[in-house]
């Protein structure tokens, strides 16, 4: 792995983070938490591992995200307007009335979004639908799916699991942005889903555990994810949640409360 | 008098659209045999997705299909297709305004002998009630072919609600005109309107037919599409008729009848009177039994109707 790629999605992971920050503090409302910890997978994701960009937006060939945990929209938003997909300044806008950038991801309103999550274990669904369509056009793109830990409490996404496995859909990835913790606490105290590797293996998927905020191996699962044939990839990525701002990591109060000026500002300093 | 369900109109329809459009997409979880998209699955398995007994899932796969560009036509009981995938069909088909075909059938009391379980009395009216959604209840085999063809051009999601048992054919053939949100005046009379959908149209049309010999002269609609409502046919019957009768298989809570009210006291306030299921469950039993329990047989709108215009 060129470690000069990484840095260069480390660099990004960072400026994602800075725009999470800045863009739910201005809105004062928000889910920061969970899209901290999601930040490098989906700088990975978007500035390196899908075939997506700006240029190729409606090219029935390229591959498909859906954000499952449709909760973490301000890391999506922070990944599409750094890649280009609409001008920076709306993300001064998130959660606002007549924004596009609405409190959970809209298709219809914002460019590069291609489902409309929010409704937690949902997301899984679309991708396996995506994946379903994909085969039947004969097309190789490849569909990636991010799930939260919490939404794996949800009975659909079990439902989803199980279909995907059957038909065998080696194109289709879901990496469990694994954090520990859900709005009312640890993960392992409300409902654990543990054990969550072994679940996605009893459904017939191949699963690689990593550490989600370390770049390399985000990337190195992703290339293994290629290699498995006949079978869907699930990516187990624990996490921290909160992120890179040290006054939020694994707090789960931080779950979807906005930082005011002051906690920006050191915030901010963290994500120099 | 010819009879067909219009579940199998609806499998004969899909295989008919299958051929004619190669982006249609079947999507059902388990009751192939049952909603007739086993025909379909035949003549297209490689567009045919069975989900298992996974509504939920059905209606999530539909959406990841549909954003890829996909017509997607998901079928499986009213019960199911409705109440138990709600929330996905709100948020993942709804919301986004995609190509999803909610197509259930085994719709309201005369699924029969499967009892109040299975037997769906509120499924317009949840359909009805989330933006974006086009509801489609037809009155027979042959303008559910009619439906299935229209709703495959319509741009966005419908729910179109089918029945298990065999109902009479009221269209000779396919040449009348079959537009969604325009109902069709089966016939006119000054006396009291009749409005009604799915089945219970030609109950509807064997009472008022039973009413003229006692010089009471009906107007009876097939109000085919509940959802965008035809507020100029039900203001010109309102009008015309000062009374207008409701007919559904379907809870009085919601439905057509509420949308044939709702359109009278916001516009032009006259008595509207609701034939359907009166707010309780369904039961066991024959459909032809369960229809006279619950009070959705000819004689039964007969009488109401007639009751109806006599009143002051």
């Amino acid at each position: 792995m060129d470690p000069k790629k990484i840095e260069e999605i480390e660099k990004q992971a960072r400026q994602l983070r800075r725009d999470i920050i800045a863009m739910v503090g201005k809105s004062g409302s928000g889910h920061p938490g969970g899209s901290l910890s999601a930040a490098d997978i989906m700088a990975s994701l978007f500035f390196c591992e899908m075939n997506f960009s700006p240029e190729n937006v409606k090219d029935p060939d390229r591959d498909r995200f859906v954000l499952s945990k449709g909760h973490a929209a301000p890391v999506l938003y922070a990944a599409l307007a750094n890649k280009g997909f609409f001008d920076k300044e709306w993300l001064n806008h998130l959660r606002q009335l007549h924004s596009p950038l609405q409190g959970h991801p809209d298709m219809r309103k914002v460019p590069g979004v291609e489902a409309s999550t929010g409704s937690l274990g949902q997301g899984l669904s679309w991708a396996v639908g995506m994946a379903l369509a994909g085969r039947m056009d004969h097309r190789d793109y490849r569909v990636y799916a991010l799930l939260g830990d919490g939404e794996l409490e949800e009975g659909m996404i079990w439902e989803a699991a199980m279909a995907a496995g059957h038909y065998h859909l080696d194109h289709l990835v879901a990496i469990v942005d694994y954090n520990g913790l859900q709005i009312d606490g640890k993960i392992t105290d409300v409902m654990s889903s543990e054990p969550i590797a072994q679940k996605f293996m009893a459904f017939g998927w191949e699963t690689i555990g990593i550490l989600g905020n370390d770049v390399r191996q985000i990337l190195e699962a992703f290339e293994k994810a290629r290699q498995n044939k006949g079978r869907p990839t699930a990516i187990i990525a624990k996490t921290t949640k909160g992120k890179g701002v040290r006054f939020m990591e694994d707090r789960a109060e931080w779950h979807g409360k906005a930082p005011n000026a002051e906690e920006v500002q050191q915030a901010m300093q963290d994500l120099a | 008098m010819k009879k067909q369900a219009t579940r199998d109109a609806y499998g004969q329809a899909l295989v008919k659209l299958g051929e004619q459009h190669t982006d249609v997409v079947v999507l059902d979880a388990d009751l192939s045999q049952s909603t007739k998209t086993a025909l379909f699955a035949k003549a297209f398995p490689e567009r045919f997705v069975n989900v298992g007994i996974a509504e939920q899932n059905m209606m999530g796969i539909a959406a990841g299909l549909a954003a890829t560009g996909k017509v997607c036509f998901a079928s499986s009981f009213a019960i199911f297709a409705v109440g138990r995938a709600f929330e996905i069909i709100r948020n993942s088909i709804a919301y986004p305004k995609l190509n999803v075909k909610i197509c259930a059938t085994h719709a309201g009391i005369t699924v029969g002998e499967d009892g109040g379980s299975h037997q769906a009395i509120e499924d317009i009216s949840l359909m009805r009630s989330v933006p974006n959604m086009t509801v489609v209840v037809p009155a027979d085999g042959v303008s559910t072919e009619k439906a299935v063809q229209a709703l495959y051009a319509l741009d966005g999601p419908a729910y179109l609600r089918l029945g298990r048992a065999s109902i009479p054919v009221l269209y000779a053939d396919e040449k009348f005109d079959f537009t969604v949100g325009k109902g069709i005046e089966l016939k006119d009379g000054q006396d009291l309107a009749v409005i009604a959908c799915g089945g219970m149209v030609a109950p509807a049309l064997e009472a008022a037919e039973a009413l003229e010999k006692e010089g009471i002269h009906l107007s009876v609609v097939d109000m085919h599409t509940i959802k965008p409502i035809d507020e100029e046919l039900i203001l010109k019957l309102a009008r015309r008729c000062g009374k207008i009768l409701t007919v559904e298989e379907h809870s009085v809570i919601g439905g057509l009848g509420s949308a044939v009210a709702e359109v009278c006291s916001e516009k032009c306030p006259i008595p509207v009177k609701r034939i359907g299921i009166k707010d309780q469950f369904g039961q066991s039993g024959k459909p032809d039994d369960l229809l006279k329990e619950y009070g959705l047989t000819p004689e039964d709108i007969l009488e109401t109707a007639r009751a109806f215009y006599r009143e002051k």
